[in-house]
């Protein structure tokens, strides 16, 4: 069995359609949303702003907190009970890592950066959209970054090597897939999520690692246009 | 809240004009859309000025409850969501989610529009629950409403996906719905001062002596009411409130269809 074409249509180095937005939630300091194909996920920052209890602050640098959550009804399946779960919470956990070290948090002795990323619709690479959309909410909070965070899952299925995989793609049976989420600093290539489950030899890694990297850039266009629509810069 | 800003709302109100220039009982542009999530069974947003709120439905299968063998049900949940306001927490529901969740839930279950033994599969064994969750996106005052015109917009809007061996297939929606005899609607009256007004923004929200949930049907029966607020209200109060509700509770019944 070989995977030959996709089940959308779409080429094996080609994402879904994307959609981005800036400024969407009016209450927060910097807010987007990021549309990939069916998933779909809101961010919103807070801060940076005072953190208590005093105990948690940190004298030398702002600390950052992010909280992943899908809606209850974004699941293709059964209603998502609301509250953490053990994913949610490994989640929110690798999200704020990858955002981090765009962040330059020293200005902000003893305060606290909240990013809540929320998703309506979920149907494969939720974790990737949601780091999208937060790492344009931080732009959008206007705090000193390095560079923006783009993010897609990348894999592999049967012999095909693929970039963001949809539902099916994920549950495909047929063959051995690998599912690998990866978060890029597009201007600087370098890797700030990398994660994987299934099965990949070492020479696919590295080739589906660069197909990556490529798509990550195309992400930043959608992100950056989706600021400068918002802010009004000429081209 | 400063007390000069609560001052100033209550002066202006004098002159039947509030902080955004509407009229006491003119509500800010509201917007209804359906079918706005595509994993939902139904589902809506609603904004009212800057507030937006999302409702999305879903279903379960479930064994009735002893007393009611032969009816469904449904449940309503709200989460105020730390995304959508500064002021809201993450962790367990708030009393106020609670309690937007239990007035919307009366608001519906309580108009006798549903009949609930249609959402029976087998007397005594299976029945349907509805669920129905609200998730605030930007609060910017009058959650209240916005829910409850959410709530019957997305139930309104729901399709039952395809229940067939004991499993529920979701990715096979049927062409059924929820039976809805009206459409109950609930308009919330606020008291300052000596006045009445309807959709409140976030500040108005906060210089709220008291505040009156109205649920009624297209024909001006009540259905479903809530007090809040530690003001109290006198008899004369709550008719002013009650006209008010019905009346506005008409205009935003064409809104849902």
């Amino acid at each position: 069995m070989t995977y030959k074409e996709r089940v959308d249509g779409r080429k094996f180095d080609e994402t879904r359609k994307m959609e981005a937005k800036v400024g969407v939630i009016p209450n927060a300091d910097g807010s987007a949303y990021f549309k990939i194909g069916n998933t779909a996920a809101y961010a919103a920052v807070y801060g940076p702003k005072n953190l208590h209890p005093k105990f948690l602050q940190d004298p030398s640098k702002g600390i950052l907190r992010c909280n992943y959550n899908m809606m209850p009804f974004s699941s293709s399946g059964d209603r998502v009970r609301p509250g953490s779960s053990r994913r949610s919470k490994e989640i929110s956990f690798v999200t704020k890592e990858a955002l981090l070290p765009v962040l330059d948090l020293k200005e902000y002795p003893n305060s606290v950066v909240d990013v809540f990323i929320e998703l309506p619709q979920t149907e494969a690479g939720s974790r990737c959209a949601g780091i999208c959309a937060a790492s344009m909410a931080l732009a959008d909070a206007g705090l000193a970054m390095k560079d923006l965070v783009a993010a897609v899952s990348v894999g592999r299925i049967d012999d095909k090597l693929v970039v963001d995989l949809d539902y099916n793609e994920e549950s495909y049976e047929d063959g051995p897939v690998a599912d690998i989420p990866i978060a890029m600093m597009p201007n600087q290539d370098k890797i700030t999520l990398l994660q994987m489950d299934g099965l990949v030899s070492k020479d696919d890694l590295k080739k589906v690692l660069e197909m990556g990297k490529k798509v990550c850039k195309d992400i930043y266009e959608v992100q950056k246009k989706a600021l400068k629509d918002r802010y009004g810069a000429s081209k | 809240m400063s007390n000069e800003l609560r001052e100033h709302i209550i002066k202006l109100f004098g002159s039947d004009t509030r902080l955004d220039g509407r009229k006491l009982t003119e509500y800010r542009p509201v917007k209804v859309e359906t079918d706005v999530t595509p994993n939902a069974e139904g589902s809506a947003r609603v904004t009212i000025g800057q507030t937006e709120i999302m409702v999305g439905i879903k279903v379960e299968v479930m064994e009735p409850y002893p007393d009611t063998p032969n009816e469904g049900s449904i449940m309503v949940g709200a989460e105020l969501l730390p995304l959508s306001s500064p002021n809201f927490e993450q962790g367990p529901p708030s009393i106020q989610a609670v309690e937007l969740a239990r007035v919307v839930d009366r608001g519906i279950r309580e108009s006798k529009c549903l009949d609930f033994k249609k959402l029976c599969i087998k007397e005594g064994e299976k029945i349907w629950m509805i669920i129905v969750d609200i998730v605030t996106i930007n609060d910017a005052g009058n959650l209240f409403d916005a829910s409850s015109l959410g709530a019957i917009a997305a139930m309104k809007n729901m399709k039952f996906p395809e229940y067939k061996d004991g499993k529920i297939d979701y990715k096979k929606k049927t062409n059924k719905g929820i039976d809805l005899k009206d459409t109950p609607l609930s308009v919330t009256v606020i008291k300052i001062g000596d006045k009445f007004i309807v959709d409140p923004d976030s500040d108005e929200e906060q210089a709220t002596d008291a505040r009156l949930s109205v649920a009624s049907l297209s024909d001006g029966t009540l259905c479903a009411m809530q007090k809040g607020g530690d003001v109290p209200l006198s008899v004369e109060d709550v008719e002013k409130m009650v006209d008010l509700g019905l009346e506005k509770g008409k205009e935003l019944r064409k809104l849902v269809k």
